[in-house]
């Protein structure tokens, strides 16, 4: 008789490289959903920022489309940040780590698997976030809303991968949560500007061929740091 | 203090070099005695920038390959004095751009690197200060300095294109300001007595770093 769909068979193959990824990737997300706490906490820092922004400015004096793609970039950067803390905070309290290390997974495969569960929960927040600045600061993103999509998918595999290992490494030190931005912010310069120089022409209606330089530099940035902290990444373990 | 040979030289090479810099040097024609910053300015900024760092990189590499606690001592040590140095190019540089340039700063390529070099280097030694395992330690400064070093370029990349779109003050070139010879000897002695400089503070803080490993070591 074959096993009921909803239990899992005792007997069944190791997964490979790409499903104990995606399996990784799913069990971060399921922690995440079910218990809501950090996401939550996310979109309230994204959406208070956008206020605080708005009137950290003179509005008379700075236009609101000259200060959107700042303001969509300082968010998406220090919220990513939030989620990157918990992706290895989460294993913390009760030492899941020892047991995932302990399990037949490739440690690559972990990175790779927490780097996309954070790659979700940062495009989460982006997909709110986003439409509420342009919203609330009246900057109109329909014309280009694919180009912007474009950059933003760049820079937030960037920062996803070298925050990812960066968290990895930032939890089993003495400082913990406090040590992510001081290692991670440096790296993230070489993505933010780009994505910000991006974003700011793009708002002021330039053509996409404008920020193909910038589109070049992100990617040449995913490329290098995904290869790189994937390797690096097992270095980052109890060996 | 006791100071080694190498020290004695290097204070002797400094001590030499900054005389000749300020009495035997001629004073620049445009900029008069601001332009002696340069003796200081560009030397910190080869040992800094370049030097320490590439062995910083040089010797995280060798670590994760060999697992050598040498290597990690070499590497911490560099980042230290790296770091000194690399303070010494951004006090420096300040003081002589608010005569020259009207400004203490601007976000210029070479400004914006060192700045961000210098952020990583400081990040080194704090991640390095919050680790009690030795060996983890290792692993992290070596993972964090290949990181930084292959982080060099982007940072170059993108300050280039931010601040080509721009207008910019025109800066000084490495190679375009032909100076007297006078002012190559000194400039020239300069970079090696500064190297000097930091080849010893190296072995020094390096030995330290032997020792108070063999210290630690012998206590737990």
């Amino acid at each position: 008789m074959p096993p009921s769909p909803r239990v899992a068979p005792v007997h069944r193959r190791a997964p490979g490289f790409v499903g104990s990824t995606l399996a990784i990737a799913r069990k971060d997300t399921l922690i995440e959903l079910r218990s809501r706490s950090v996401i939550l906490s996310a979109l309230a820092f994204a959406v208070l920022a956008i206020t605080i922004f708005f009137f950290a400015w003179d509005p008379t004096a700075v236009a609101s489309i000259d200060l959107a793609p700042g303001v969509l970039w300082v968010i998406f950067t220090f919220s990513g940040l939030l989620g990157l803390h918990r992706s290895f905070g989460v294993e913390q309290p009760t030492r899941a780590m020892d047991a995932l290390l302990a399990a037949p997974v490739d440690r690559e495969a972990i990175y790779l698997g927490k780097l996309i569960a954070n790659l979700a929960f940062v495009m989460v927040v982006q997909a709110i976030s986003l439409p509420a600045v342009a919203l609330l600061y009246n900057v109109p993103i329909g014309g280009y809303l694919w180009p912007l999509i474009g950059v933003v998918l760049l820079a937030s595999v960037g920062l996803v991968a070298v925050g990812t290992l960066f968290s990895s490494m930032a939890v089993s030190t003495r400082l913990a949560e406090l040590l992510l931005p001081l290692l991670a912010l440096p790296f993230f310069v070489p993505v933010i500007l780009p994505a910000a120089q991006a974003t700011a022409r793009l708002m002021n209606g330039r053509a996409v061929s404008e920020v193909s330089g910038y589109l070049s530099i992100l990617a040449a940035f995913d490329v290098v740091f995904l290869v790189v902290c994937t390797l690096l990444y097992p270095y980052t373990l109890e060996q | 203090m006791k100071f080694s040979k190498l020290g004695v030289v290097a204070v002797i090479a400094v001590i030499g070099v900054y005389i000749r810099a300020i009495y035997f040097t001629p004073f620049d024609a445009l900029q008069g005695p601001a332009q002696k910053i340069l003796y200081v300015h560009a030397p910190s900024a080869w040992v800094g920038l370049y030097l320490a760092f590439g062995l910083v990189f040089i010797t995280s590499v060798l670590y994760l390959w060999l697992k050598d606690p040498k290597l990690d001592r070499v590497a911490s040590s560099s980042a230290e004095v790296g770091f000194v140095f690399t303070s010494v190019v951004l006090i420096t540089g300040p003081l002589w751009a608010k005569p020259i340039w009207g400004a203490y700063w601007t976000w210029d390529a070479r400004l914006t690197l060192t700045l961000f070099l210098w952020f990583i280097y400081a990040g080194y030694i704090i991640l390095r200060g919050a680790i009690d395992d030795f060996e983890m330690r290792a692993r992290f400064s070596a993972v964090l300095g290949i990181l930084g070093a292959l982080l060099v370029p982007f940072i170059h990349l993108s300050v280039y294109f931010f601040r080509t779109m721009h207008p910019m003050p025109v800066l000084l070139k490495p190679s375009a300001p032909s100076m007297p010879s006078d002012m190559v000897i000194t400039l020239v002695s300069a970079f090696c007595a500064l190297t000097l400089l930091y080849a010893w503070l190296l072995h020094e803080r390096y030995l330290l770093a032997t020792e108070r490993d063999a210290a630690l070591e012998g206590r737990s």
